[in-house]
């Protein structure tokens, strides 16, 4: 079998999964002690039927000869560019890890860095030094205009002082 | 109140400094972000929604507003100098446009898409004050199995109508459905769909969701497919619209506006279609020297006639918004959801408990077209420039936003791993096309067709036929029915045509 029809099998198969997981959420749902017409398991339950039904509709398609090669916009797409999607989730994987423990700002210039660093952009020094101006100006623009906390940490506190 | 009386009202209320501010600002962000290309007019509202703490819903719905129209006028920019369209919307545009572009014609043809987009957004903008009060007569006379059966037709619509294929427009569908239900069951307060995490509880937020779908999804495709090498924009030129220009542009304007608002009035909200169809109407319409620049140097007609449909049919999506409180367009499906953070409840009584909202709302509209055509037209240079930002840092960027409009409302941890994991998933379902706005209004939808089909089973104690029975109802989900197996019947009978007639004849 060609990959794309693999490919397109193995996307199939998971909406199959999701919809077998949501079967399994939609069953666990307790039952209500509470009278209605209609019980909080009705609607879960037809849209995780609806998902399995879609799932096993694509599976077919995809045994059939899959539809990725049929779409000229995919079929012509440049191939899977590993070293850029790499560094975007290390980009992201970043941000998890650096925010609670150092503040937004920290993790947001790493996360700006390596993310340019995907797209290409080899200044690195630079890159660093705009996100650290772009995520500190968005942390006062955020944290002290308009009073939604995103994040305090290290840097935050060396320019505005420790949290209160 | 009658339409004169509600827009003389409104305008009243639109004049104030504070809401001409909204207005512009609006019209000012969503130009920029319609011109930039990788955030569109949804993701830019998900992220403004924090201000609906602190903004009066007046001045948010003005905003908000402001953006949708204005990410409709810059995307237009972005296909004819760049030849890639922002949008869904604008993708006809960028046919002819980047012709005209290639061939040195950029400015005229970037003028009269943003006249086009001022006569059909006026009209469509009209429609909407005329059109809309008749509309919640009629929806007012709904009881919950119709509008049960109306969200389903809507749902079908934009699912497996639009795009290319019912199968995957519908599993979209389903997953947005699915993230809906995450959360308290409103009736009867049990946890649904958790798998057992307290912060599920409240539910996926919205905003997480259109980010994921539309920012972090969109740029990790793009980092999937990534190419070294630079766009190329190309110059924009003198502005200035020749008397033939204007002769040629006229009727095509008043014809996409015509064709454009009623196709996003229907809930079948799409602005692929009309566009497509006023693109053809107007190649055919085309006097013979005008046809011959179709496909080579690009001819105006081309860009003025599908720019107004989509423009017109921008506005035409406001209609079921309003007076339905039925979303039909991702963006709309977001405005929505800052309407229930109002509590308020979208729907026929929007217009009457909230009148002043209502017709401030649309008498903003018609300002924020004039500047828009203001904005758009002298200061057309100053958006090509934004063009000129280079990828890296615009991606990143857009990435450091998306975390803060997620991170800030709830700073947990857990938001960011659901940030990041439906931000794969979307990134997989560019990579097998299955399309992303049926997720959004799914998950907006959702809830909101539960609650009718609820309300409808327990009028008629549990009788699922009243969705049958009641004719109204029955004829919503006939022509639910005939939009979802249509298509493939007449393709199945075209092809029987086609086999049974001899070749060559």
């Amino acid at each position: 079998m060609p990959a794309h029809r693999v490919a397109d099998l193995c996307a199939a198969l998971a909406v199959v999964a999701l919809g077998l997981l949501a079967t399994w959420q939609a069953a666990v749902i307790p039952a209500s002690p509470i009278y209605a017409q209609v019980g909080p398991k009705v609607i879960p339950y037809l849209v995780a039927a609806g998902l399995v039904v879609l799932g096993l509709l694509l599976t077919v398609q995809a045994v059939r000869g899959g539809w990725s090669q049929n779409i000229e916009e995919l079929r012509e797409a440049p191939p899977l560019n590993i070293r850029s999607l790499g560094l975007l989730l290390a980009g992201l994987l970043a941000n998890i890890v650096l925010i609670v423990p150092f503040g937004f700002t920290v993790a947001a210039t790493v996360q700006f860095a390596l993310v340019a660093a995907a797209f290409g952009s080899r200044a690195h020094l630079r890159n660093l030094l705009l996100a650290f101006v772009v995520a500190l100006a968005a942390y006062t623009l955020f944290v002290k205009l308009l009073g939604v906390n995103i994040g305090a940490g290290l840097v935050e506190g060396l320019v505005f002082g420790s949290p209160d | 109140m009658d339409a004169l009386s509600g827009l003389a009202m409104g305008f009243g209320h639109a004049l104030s400094l504070a809401n001409l501010g909204w207005a512009l600002l609006g019209c000012f962000l969503g130009t920029a972000i319609g011109v930039l290309p990788g955030i569109g007019p949804a993701l830019t509202i998900a992220l403004l929604l924090p201000i609906t703490f602190s903004v009066n819903a007046t001045g948010a719905f003005i905003l908000f507003c402001g953006v949708f129209y204005g990410a409709m006028y810059g995307g237009s920019t972005t296909s004819i100098l760049l030849n890639t369209p922002g949008e869904s919307g604008s993708i006809i545009t960028s046919l002819e446009g980047a012709k005209m572009a290639r061939h040195g014609r950029a400015g005229p043809a970037l003028a009269t898409s943003a006249i086009g987009s001022f006569v059909a957004g006026t009209v469509g903008t009209l429609g909407i004050a005329f059109l809309g009060p008749v509309v919640v007569d009629l929806a007012l006379q709904l009881g919950p199995a119709e509008y049960f059966s109306l969200m389903v037709l809507c749902f079908v619509t934009v699912s497996a109508v639009l795009g290319g294929s019912a199968l995957r427009g519908l599993t979209s569908l389903f997953f947005g459905l699915l993230l809906g239900l995450v959360g308290i069951d409103l009736q009867t307060g049990q946890p649904r769909l958790t798998f057992g995490i307290p912060e599920l509880l409240d539910g996926v937020n919205v905003v997480l969701v259109a980010v994921a779908l539309f920012a972090v999804g969109e740029t990790l495709y793009l980092a999937w497919r990534h190419v070294e090498g630079k766009a190329e924009v190309l110059p924009v030129g003198s502005i200035m619209m020749s008397k033939s220009d204007l002769k040629r542009s006229f009727w095509p304007w008043i014809r996409g506006a015509g064709l454009g608002f009623p196709f996003g009035v229907m809930p079948a909200g799409g602005t692929e279609m009309p566009t497509m169809l006023s693109y053809y109407v107007e190649r055919k319409l085309a006097r013979p020297e005008a046809q011959k620049e179709f496909g080579t140097t690009g001819a105006i007609e081309g860009v003025a006639g599908p720019e107004a449909a989509n423009n017109a049919a921008a506005a035409g999506i406001l209609v079921p918004m309003l007076t339905l409180g039925l979303p039909t367009s991702a963006t709309a499906a977001i405005m929505l959801s800052a309407f229930q953070s109002y509590g308020i409840q979208p729907g026929p009584l929007l217009f009457t408990s909230q009148a002043e909202l209502v017709w401030t709302l649309i008498a903003s509209l018609f300002l924020a077209n004039v500047m828009l055509v203001v904005l758009n037209l002298p200061l057309v240079g100053l958006w090509a420039r934004i063009l000129k930002i280079p990828q890296p840092q615009l991606y990143a960027g857009i990435l450091v936003f998306a975390t803060i409009g997620t991170y800030g409302i709830s700073n947990s941890v857990v938001d960011l791993f659901l940030l990041y994991g439906i931000g794969i998933i979307a990134m997989f379902m560019r990579r097998f096309d299955f399309p992303v706005a049926p997720v959004v209004i799914g998950m907006i939808l959702g809830p909101m067709a539960e609650q009718a089909m609820r309300q409808a089973l327990t009028i008629s104690q549990g009788d699922w036929a009243t969705f049958v029975t009641r004719p109204v109802s029955l004829c919503i989900l006939l022509v639910a029915l005939a939009a979802l197996a249509g298509p493939r019947l007449y393709a199945a009978w075209l092809r029987r045509v086609a086999a049974s007639r001899p070749i060559g004849s």
